[in-house]
């Protein structure tokens, strides 16, 4: 299985080892196995319904409210296991970040939506408060257009500041890794460039895992790409994982490139 | 016959229209006979004088306070427990057959007549817990007969919540209840505001189950365990014993008044404080 492997030289922040992931009878995942490389950005393509949104929120255990969801196998980070009982679920997913499809600020102001997170970890030093939000806006690029609109509401941005500063609510929590659902698609192409410029300085510090429907996206973006998709009873699968120009240019499964050379999906 | 459609569209809008019209102007000849009645009888003396000679002359004074507080507390009592249970309903529990029974109940107990109430008042908080004809015992029906509104209103209005906020939430690491308290309710808090008024609405109007429950004193009220009469009540008196019809349609008039004022300020509460990140 040399395809599931990073090139060498590359940690591995996140393992799967053969997960298998059902929705009561349905099976959503089949053994899926994957390392996921730190600090560089990995994009799951693949057909809807093939599991790629199931996949990502695994690693977040945004999941679990899903009646009758239940995962086996391995999902480790930073080698410990995500699923074990001992795990503080609050605490991972302070670790691991998400980004949604829709920009989806709360109903607060722009300060408002930056501080929610850091002041339910128990940050109320408007000080540091103040601070963690200039940081991260400027993270994101985001600074300069709103500084003096913090106070506004936050649906008062265009969808494309929207996005980005829900990137930057949920850097503000200081996570190690940024799940990325589909997070340009209700984007226009000007903002999606701009969230994907964005991405690419954010692979510096973070570990970036994006869900696509745009295979440009992800050949335009990430280092690694994952193609997965349906079996015959629907369960997802992964049918081919490597560094994305290898992927693209390269393809060995039949059906990667089928699908990356647009003969169906 | 055939109407073409042009034809129709216009006979079905002038229907709508006369349909919509004709409720306006009995909700306006209503309120506008009572205003113009009662309104000159509002006078300080009126406000702040006791009634006497059993209301033929003083004031309300006792009555308005009587209705306040008995309002206050069937508000108190109910929107906790009635956002308890919305709370429960959506956020705690699948669709289920113990869901169903709960909204069951709440929907039947939303369709009782209040006189139901009030005779239940009477029986278990008046005779049986011996709280005697008081504001304390009527508010305490007032709440149960209220917490179907607050519970189905605060449902609706949490059901309404997008999903979504609910998932940043816990993407952020916030636990379940922080998550509904700090982004839920919150972004729910208009409607259940909403809910909230409307039965404030209900206990202000009540009769039947008041007089059943808090009795029909005249006296000022000087704690939650003594008798009132509240300006519903009074009105009633004055009208069906034909003391004063003056004063009744004094009181009628200041109870219009106070609705709205109650409308017209949460709505301003609401959007000042609530509605912001609109």
């Amino acid at each position: 299985m040399d395809d599931l492997m990073l090139e060498s030289g590359q940690r591995a922040k996140i393992k799967t080892d053969a997960v298998n992931l059902y929705y009561g009878n349905f099976q959503a995942l089949r053994n899926v196995t994957m390392d996921i490389a730190e600090c560089a950005i990995t994009a799951i393509i693949g057909p809807s319904g093939c599991g790629k949104s199931s996949l990502l929120r695994l690693f977040n255990r945004m999941n679990d409210p899903i009646p009758g969801v239940r995962v086996e196998g391995k999902i480790l980070l930073d080698d410990v296991s995500i699923y074990d009982k001992s795990m503080d679920v609050v605490a991972l997913k302070k670790r691991v970040g998400m980004v949604f499809q829709k920009p989806n600020p709360f109903p607060m102001s722009v300060y408002d939506n930056m501080a929610f997170g850091p002041r339910h970890h128990g940050i109320k030093q408007r000080a540091r408060l103040d601070e963690i939000v200039e940081r991260n806006l400027s993270q994101v690029a985001l600074w300069d257009e709103v500084k003096d609109k913090l106070k506004e509401s936050a649906f008062d941005l265009s969808p494309g500041q929207q996005q980005r500063l829900c990137i930057a609510r949920a850097l503000a929590v200081e996570p190690e890794v940024l799940l990325m659902d589909e997070s340009c698609s209700a984007l226009d192409p000007e903002s999606t460039m701009q969230v994907e410029g964005l991405m690419e300085e954010l692979a510096q510090k973070y570990t970036i895992i994006i869900v696509t429907h745009s295979m440009e996206q992800a050949a335009r973006v990430s280092h690694m790409t994952a193609f997965m998709m349906m079996d015959h009873d629907r369960a997802g699968t992964l049918v081919e994982y490597a560094p994305t120009a290898e992927i693209f240019a390269n393809p060995k499964d039949k059906r990667t490139e089928d699908y990356i050379t647009g003969r169906f999906g | 016959m055939r109407i073409n459609a042009k034809t129709s569209e216009k006979i079905a809008k002038c229907l709508i229209w006369t349909a919509a019209l004709l409720v306006i102007a009995i909700l306006f000849s209503i309120i506008a006979h009572i205003l113009i009645k009662g309104i000159p009888m509002i006078s300080w003396q009126f406000l702040t004088d006791i009634p006497r000679d059993m209301g033929r002359s003083g004031g309300i004074s006792s009555s308005i306070v009587g209705t306040l507080i008995v309002t206050a507390v069937a508000v108190i009592v109910a929107t906790p427990f009635g956002i308890g249970t919305a709370i429960y309903l959506t956020e705690y529990t699948r669709e289920s057959r113990v869901t169903r029974i709960i909204r069951f109940s709440a929907e039947s107990l939303a369709g009782i007549p209040s006189i139901v109430y009030g005779l239940f008042g009477f029986i278990f908080f008046v005779i049986y817990l011996k709280m005697g004809w008081s504001i304390l015992s009527g508010g305490l029906t007032m709440a149960i007969m209220i917490l179907p509104t607050i519970i189905r209103t605060s449902e609706e209005a949490i059901r309404t919540v997008p999903q979504l906020y609910r998932e940043v939430g816990f993407s952020l690491g916030l636990t379940k209840w922080q998550t509904i308290t700090r982004t839920v309710l919150p972004s729910a808090l208009p409607g259940i505001v909403n809910g909230v008024i409307l039965s404030i609405g209900r206990c202000v109007a009540e009769t039947a189950a008041v007089i059943l429950t808090a009795g029909s004193a005249l006296r000022m009220p000087t704690s939650i365990f003594s008798p009132t009469r509240t300006m519903a009540v009074h009105f009633y008196i004055l009208a069906r014993e034909g003391i004063s019809m003056d004063n009744a349609y004094g009181t009628a008039a200041l109870l219009i008044i106070l609705i709205l004022l109650l409308n017209v300020g949460f709505n301003m509460l609401v959007n000042r404080f609530i509605a912001k990140g609109r």
